[in-house]
């Protein structure tokens, strides 16, 4: 297993620059989900690490050696496949036996490297079937089995759930996350769904247009987004944002957003008069008679344990997530209490965070 | 289909729609097969029968035309065939029966042999050639590709005969003509453009991810190729070598100028046993169907392939 470091990486075709300066590294055994939507350069990022695609400019680095232009056969690295990619004319046992003939393990060392990975992933009863014959959750875990078969330095996957019905996916990351408990291998996992990302990583790094928007843990990302594009990517409902027109001094500790004076995490910088949103996660909203922000319940939408009401304020939608139990009749005014501490404060033109007391928690914690 | 009484399916079709397409099909199997048939019952019918008419479809059958074909003969006094001692062989008696003796082998096996030659080898070369050709094309940012695979099909947008003067010099002047390396280069060279184009289409369809993973699984691009690619191109190439063999088998116009001895091959060879002592159609018949085996037998045994290769768009990946 082996650290990862991307320095300055690029990578153009023709006009069109698919990924633009990332820098980031994944240390030893850790899980990075690299997310954000089709097109961002996540996958290109990915094959750019295995040596698929060569990058424009940058390094890549594999426990501190330059792999930068070395043949994906040189990076000792495992790919998993979106569609799996298993051979379709070798059987399973072949199949996961593959990486280790062209490693010229001897034929007796590579059966019992095979049937322990099996084993593992409990597939050994299918061993000696066809590919083509196997179901999609079986599929996925010969592909698994050919990536842990040989040890890697670290293992790449390319939306490995993306074709699994939604059930069986939830299946599978709880068994990509226990199987990476297990063997504790360097992981770079590419997807564009949020709770697999969630879920699984250790370190998420949210992409869009080619460049890491924001790069922390789960939790950072969720709590202290950086930009509007990641606290609106992550979610679901996602945050909630209030625009409003006013100037930033540091120092300040509340805003007026519309007519009312807004707590806020203390501001660590100034912004001249300009279009600013205060962003809310829905559940860091109630209701109470007493507030000041008012607004109309526009609708409900039950989810078990709780709900999401919306409610149409002078500064856009907002979205609630409250108890289920409470009920809310269409058009009724209610007042909305934000919780002052945990709300992000956006400049709307550039999209980024405004430095806070917030953000601040993300630096040093 | 289990359903047939009670529901009707969209898309398989009915017993009758069916049975109507079966009909059409044997039909027009018979229609092609009439031909052949011909030339096989005439192979076994003896000259005087070969070309009565009304035409005999019953007949007693005679291994004279077989006989015609592999040997020549000289004709002689009664005589001198009584001197001769009892027949060596049926061939020998069909012969003498005619007041002939076998004088020598003809050149049939030679020029049967030649055509096995060139036809085969200028197919493997074609296939190699266009599989590889095929494999860049589909897999590298080749510049101007569209153009090249342009070019390398106009090369069959003429007919043989257009470019067959130039080549005949060319060869001439190369030492090339009536020699087998010089068909084999030319069939190649005809077919590769055939085989590009078959291949391309079979090797887009496999998906570049099995090569990667074989790359990540750490092989090279050409071990990646050889393990991955061309396991999954058999189809496509053995559809592709059937179309090749085929072409290369029943070349004539090229055959024709270009090779008239050593090299001739058994197509502009065929004809020439009309010549020989009166128009023994009999053999020219037994030539023609020996000629047929070898491309029914290769076309049999791949012929798996070859359905598969055909339909490869309609099977699901």
């Amino acid at each position: 297993m082996a650290e990862i470091r991307v320095e300055n990486l690029r990578k153009q075709f023709g006009d069109f620059a698919a990924v633009e300066d990332s820098t980031f590294t994944v240390n030893d055994g850790e899980f990075l989900a690299l997310l954000g939507p089709s097109g961002c350069g996540k996958t290109t990022t990915l094959r750019m690490i295995a040596g698929l695609e060569l990058p424009t400019s940058g390094r890549i680095l594999l426990g501190g050696e330059d792999v930068t232009f070395n043949r994906a056969s040189a990076r000792d690295i495992a790919f998993v496949f979106q569609l799996f990619a298993l051979y379709p004319h070798m059987n399973v046992r072949r199949n996961i036996g593959f990486p280790l003939l062209s490693q010229g393990v001897p034929k007796a060392e590579i059966k019992t490297r095979v049937e322990e990975t099996a084993r593992l992933l409990q597939i050994g009863h299918i061993l000696d079937r066809s590919v083509s014959g196997l179901a999609g959750g079986d599929r996925q875990r010969v592909a698994l089995g050919r990536a842990i078969v040989r040890r890697p330095k670290c293992f790449l996957m390319d939306e490995p759930l993306g074709t699994l019905d939604a059930e069986f996916r939830e299946v599978m990351v709880h068994e990509l996350r226990e199987l990476h408990n297990r063997i504790h291998a360097t992981t770079v996992y590419v997807t564009h769904d949020q709770h697999e990302a969630m879920a699984m990583a250790d370190k998420i790094a949210v992409m869009n247009h080619g460049v890491i928007e924001q790069y922390g843990t789960p939790q950072e990302i969720y709590a202290r987004p950086a930009s509007m594009y990641v606290a609106d990517f992550i979610g679901s409902p996602p945050m909630n944002f209030l625009r409003f027109h006013s100037g930033l001094e540091t120092g300040a500790t509340s805003v007026t957003v519309g007519e009312v004076a807004v707590r806020v995490p203390q501001v660590h910088a100034v912004r001249e008069p300009g279009e600013l949103a205060l962003g809310v996660r829905p559940e860091h909203v109630r209701f109470s008679d007493a507030a000041p922000l008012r607004g109309s319940v526009y609708g409900s939408e039950y989810l078990g344990t709780n709900q999401i009401v919306s409610v149409e304020t002078a500064q856009g939608l907002v979205k609630a997530r409250v108890p289920a139990e409470q009920s809310f009749a269409i058009g009724e005014n209610v007042g909305l209490e934000l919780d002052h501490d945990r709300l992000s404060l956006f400049d709307c033109a550039s999209g980024k965070a405004v430095p806070s007391s917030l953000t601040a928690e993300a630096r040093h914690g | 289909m289990s359903n047939a009484t009670s529901a009707h399916s969209v898309v398989e079709p009915s017993a009758t729609t069916k049975r109507i397409a079966g009909i059409i099909v044997v039909l027009y199997a018979i229609v092609t097969m009439v031909p052949l048939a011909w030339i096989f019952m005439t192979s076994f019918k003896s000259p005087p029968d070969s070309i009565s008419y009304p035409p005999k479809l019953v007949f007693t059958p005679t291994l004279e035309g077989y006989c015609n074909l592999f040997t020549t003969r000289t004709r002689q006094t009664p005589e001198y065939i009584q001197s001769l001692g009892p027949p060596q062989s049926t061939c020998d008696e069909i012969t003498r029966s005619r007041n002939m003796v076998i004088a020598g082998p003809s050149n049939y096996w030679p020029r049967f042999t030649n055509s096995m030659v060139i036809a085969f080898g200028s197919t493997f070369l074609a296939v190699f050639l266009g599989t590889l050709a095929a494999y860049g094309f589909s897999r590298f940012r080749v510049p101007l590709a569209d153009d090249l695979l342009f070019f390398i099909l106009s090369t069959r947008m003429m007919p043989p005969i257009a470019v067959a003067i130039p080549i005949y010099l060319m060869y001439r002047e190369l030492g090339l003509s009536d020699t087998a390396l010089g068909m084999i280069l030319l069939y190649t060279a005809v077919n590769v453009s055939l085989a590009v184009w078959l291949l391309k289409g079979f090797i887009d369809e496999i998906p570049r991810e099995y090569e990667e993973a074989a790359m990540i699984d750490g092989y090279t691009r050409l071990q990646a190729f050889r393990k991955v690619v061309l396991p999954q191109a058999t189809t496509g190439i053995a559809a592709t070598a059937i179309f090749c063999l085929i072409f290369a088998w029943n070349e004539y116009a090229f055959a024709v100028l270009l090779t008239s001895g050593s090299a001739q091959t058994a197509p502009p060879f065929i004809p020439t046993i009309i010549g020989e002592g009166g128009m023994d159609w009999p053999a020219v018949a037994a030539g023609t169907t020996i000629f047929l085996v070898p491309i029914l037998v290769f076309t049999i045994l791949l012929r798996k392939q070859l359905l598969r290769g055909i339909t490869f768009g309609a099977v699901r990946k």
